[in-house]
């Protein structure tokens, strides 16, 4: 509770290392160096980036590549969870969306108009969800579950129960798509990370969505408006989703309503866990939840080119996510020091 | 002394601390067979802890506890019961949707071939409620009877046919005259059979009417035990109020005299059905008013309304001479109002944010979010806060969780003074906060209102209220019954007002 109250500080030069390992981004950032050092050994040209035909290549483009949508739904998340909620319904908005976005598309109207519209769909449901939690007062679980669970039927009733495929090379070239060689989806997930940031820690919306998150009722003492809050962080979080809808959509060039995002949720929330994010609310990071993304995709992509059959994927993904988590444990990591420290002295 | 004379519960010598606070300290207390024992005292005076010792439900740090004359060890509220002591706590803690039978049988569940037999615990149910006269339907749900036959039946749970001690936690709170009538007859009753009674309760009326002894707490201590005829009422609501900060009552009357001027605040008529009876009150500049009254008598209900934390629904405010309305607390902010609530934890700091943002708060709130304080102003007026009211921490950037009471009290103020607030609404300012820190911030109150804010000082510390009003809103019974003013503002007055004298 206290790190004040750390007994077994260990100095290494000025720093105790207490301290460093008591750092938020401290746990984090190891495991995802570490996953990257194994990488590394198991195979040699890991970190290798060449240009093929004019575009950036290499096993870590890979990672950043396909970690993308995941992490524009983590970013939206962790403010959700930042502010004592939850977001179940993630995976729903991004196939909504999509459904949206493929029926707008064969109504052929212009792609940056089709683009609003479609994200303005994400806001939405945002807000849907904003509206259960912080006006009717329903706990953030089941509010975003009923999101979760009826959005797919929305996505399937807008598609008509078909898989319904496009051509556009507005949204291929934003999904799959190159600019100065760099994939546009990561250029893209770079702007919004930005504008998020920008959005939430250069102004108050940030400590005031922590307050809310931290302690609801001092918040409310203290004159901020919690309702308001609320409803901003699941807005935020469903335009971060449609935004996810939009590369998921891109890249297979249609809506498929049962499968777009299906358990991106999960993935999202790991990834906000893992960069230090705690689901009792109160703080929330940005740039360690794109670490927490990149811990979890650098993993699939080890266990893919370290030649492991793919049915330890998910065994693998587990051990490391109980690890790590357990080592952001103070509580364990302090009586673990304790031992060693009783044995030396 | 003889052996029968031995009480039935005697606690001797009992200490107990939880982190940062003393909740008891060298306590005695003696409860005999056959009477009923009132436990009287403010909020956070220690009256729950004791009894949690006494049942089982915490463990004390020191001192000993006899029950008829024999040392006992108690692990849990299950051994105290097995040894005869029985709670029934503040909060009926039955299960509204079951029935009457299922709740009063359900630990244990009378069997027929491994099934509950239900024919069984009826009859059980039946036998249990008999022991206090009561004759319902014991297959019907609890939730469709009263309050108080649901009071009835958790009493009927806890009492067992070997019953020595029954710990009572405020069993009238939500009982209407008559109810409570029903209930002091089970208790007469019960109370010939033998068994020993605490009461715990704030209506004073009650306590004359059924208590044989009155013990009182106030912060950790035994102050006072009595037969309740020889303890008449004043006596014992001084008691409870307490003396102890006499030299600041002193360097008070020094300073006393105010100019008065136009009140900021002007409130009429205000007030809410079933929480608070309609009040007037006016805030100047420069000016501390006091809310005296007992646990319960709307101290914290007046600040709640004027802040907006809870909504009137009928009077009117001016603000500066101007009719206005405040339906929530972003409105007082907006109106430089602030409030420092009772419950620190729960409704005044934010506990994972640092001290900076802490106190930078209010003030951002007042700037709206999309003007952000820049991280070095931000710095800079937490320094400053820091500095002026001596807040002990060594940087601005530890969560504020980590600081003692008294700190985070001062954060608090911090978070009000920081924002520019000209009206500060502090209910139990010193609740919870070490000796030391206590008159520092009884001092830093006096200061305040000197530099011209208009306060309203809500306390259980009668003398507190004396040490920093100006002039004393009297509260009884969520009614206000009186002011008093200037010279008159003495410990005898408020006791005389309160009492209804």
């Amino acid at each position: 509770m206290d790190r004040a109250d750390n007994p077994q500080a260990i100095a290494v030069g000025r720093w105790s290392l207490g301290e460093i390992t008591g750092r938020s981004w401290f746990w984090p950032v190891t495991a995802l160096a570490l996953i990257f050092l194994v990488d590394a050994v198991v195979s040699p040209g890991f970190f290798s980036i060449r240009i093929v035909q004019g575009r950036l290549f290499g096993s870590l483009i890979d990672v950043l590549y396909r970690g993308t949508p995941t992490a524009l739904v983590a970013l939206g998340m962790a403010v959700v969870i930042g502010a004592k909620g939850i977001d179940l319904s993630v995976g729903a908005v991004v196939a909504i969306v999509g459904a949206v976005m493929t029926n707008l598309i064969h109504r052929d109207m212009s792609p940056p108009l089709i683009l609003a519209l479609t994200l303005g769909t994400g806001v939405l449901c945002g807000m849907w969800n904003g509206f259960l939690v912080a006006i009717l007062d329903i706990q953030p679980i089941i509010a975003t579950l009923i999101l979760m669970v009826a959005g797919r039927g929305v996505a399937l009733l807008i598609d008509e129960g078909l898989i319904v495929t496009f051509r556009s090379d507005f949204f291929s070239a934003i999904s799959t798509g190159e600019f100065l060689t760099v994939p546009s989806r990561i250029l893209v997930c770079a702007g919004a990370f930005l504008a998020l940031w920008v959005v939430l820690r250069r102004t108050a919306l940030g400590l005031f969505i922590e307050s809310v998150g931290a302690n609801s009722a001092a918040a409310d003492l203290a004159g901020i408006n919690a309702r308001l809050v609320k409803i901003a962080a699941y807005t935020l979080s469903g335009l971060c989703s449609g935004l996810a809808g939009v590369l998921i959509c891109g890249d297979i060039r249609g809506s498929d309503s049962n499968n777009a995002g299906l358990f991106i949720e999960l993935d999202a929330i790991l990834a906000v866990v893992i960069g230090g994010g705690s689901l009792a609310g109160g703080r929330f990071f940005l740039g360690l939840t794109i670490v927490g993304v990149l811990v979890i995709q650098g993993l699939t992509t080890s266990i893919l080119v370290s030649g492991l059959p793919a049915q330890y994927n998910m065994i693998v993904k587990g051990a490391v996510v109980l690890i790590v988590l357990l080592l952001q444990s103070r509580r364990l990591r302090q009586s673990v020091v304790g031992v060693f420290l009783r044995r030396s002295s | 002394m003889t052996e029968a004379a031995a009480p039935r519960v005697q606690l001797l010598g009992i200490s107990k601390s939880f982190p940062g606070v003393r909740a008891l300290e060298n306590v005695d207390f003696a409860l005999n067979a056959g009477e009923v024992h009132a436990l009287l005292g403010e909020n956070g005076a220690g009256k729950s802890t004791l009894i949690k010792i006494m049942t089982g439900a915490v463990r004390r740090d020191s001192g000993k506890m006899l029950l008829d004359g024999e040392p006992v060890e108690l692990g849990s509220p299950a051994e105290a019961r097995a040894l005869g002591i029985s709670t029934v706590y503040q909060e009926v803690n039955l299960i509204p949707t079951l029935s009457v039978t299922k709740n009063l049988t359900l630990e244990r569940q009378p069997r027929r071939f491994g099934l509950i037999s239900w024919r069984q615990a009826n009859q059980r149910a039946r036998e249990r409620l008999k022991r206090l006269n009561l004759d319902i339907d014991v297959e019907r749900p609890l939730a469709s009877y009263s309050v108080a036959i649901q009071q009835l039946v958790a009493i009927a749970r806890a009492l067992e046919e070997d019953t020595r001690a029954l710990v009572l936690d405020e069993p009238t709170a939500s009982l209407d005259a008559r109810e409570v009538e029903l209930l002091f007859g089970i208790l007469r009753d019960l109370k010939a059979r033998g068994i020993a009674i605490v009461f715990i309760t704030h209506f004073i009326d009650q306590v004359y009417e059924i208590s044989d002894r009155i013990s009182v707490l106030r912060n950790g201590r035994l102050v006072g035990t009595a037969p309740t005829a020889e303890l008449p009422r004043l006596k014992l609501i001084s008691l409870m109020l307490g003396r102890e900060l006499e030299r600041t009552e002193a360097a008070r009357a020094s300073g006393a005299t105010v100019a008065p001027g136009e009140p900021i605040l002007a409130v009429e008529g205000f007030g809410r059905r079933r929480y608070m009876g309609k009040f007037d009150l006016r805030l100047r500049a420069g000016e501390a008013v006091g809310l005296a009254g007992l646990l319960g008598s709307g101290r914290t209900e007046t600040c709640k309304l004027v802040f907006g934390a809870v909504r009137a629904d009928s009077g009117q405010i001016r603000f500066n001479g101007k009719p206005i309305a405040i339906r929530s607390p972003r409105q007082a902010v907006r109106l430089d109002i602030g409030f420092c609530p009772e419950d620190r934890k729960a409704e005044g700091i934010i506990p994972e944010l640092t001290i900076r943002e802490n106190i930078v708060l209010a003030l951002q709130v007042k700037r709206g979010w999309l003007a952000r304080l820049p991280h070095d102003e931000q710095e800079r007026v937490a320094q400053a806060m820091i500095k002026t009211l001596g807040i002990a921490t060594p940087d601005a950037d530890k969560p504020v969780g980590q600081l003692s009471g008294g700190n985070q009290q001062k954060v608090i103020l911090a978070r009000w003074l920081a924002s520019k607030s000209r009206i500060l609404i502090l209910d139990e300012p010193t609740r919870g906060i070490d000796v030391g820190a206590h008159a520092e911030i009884v001092a830093l109150i006096r200061r305040l209102c000197a530099e011209g804010l208009a306060l309203l000082v809500a306390s259980s510390e009668l003398d507190e209220i004396v040490a920093v009003s100006d002039r004393v809103e009297v509260l009884r019974d969520r009614r206000k019954v009186g002011e008093i003013a200037g010279g008159d503002v003495t410990r005898e007055n408020i006791i005389h007002m309160i009492a209804g004298g």
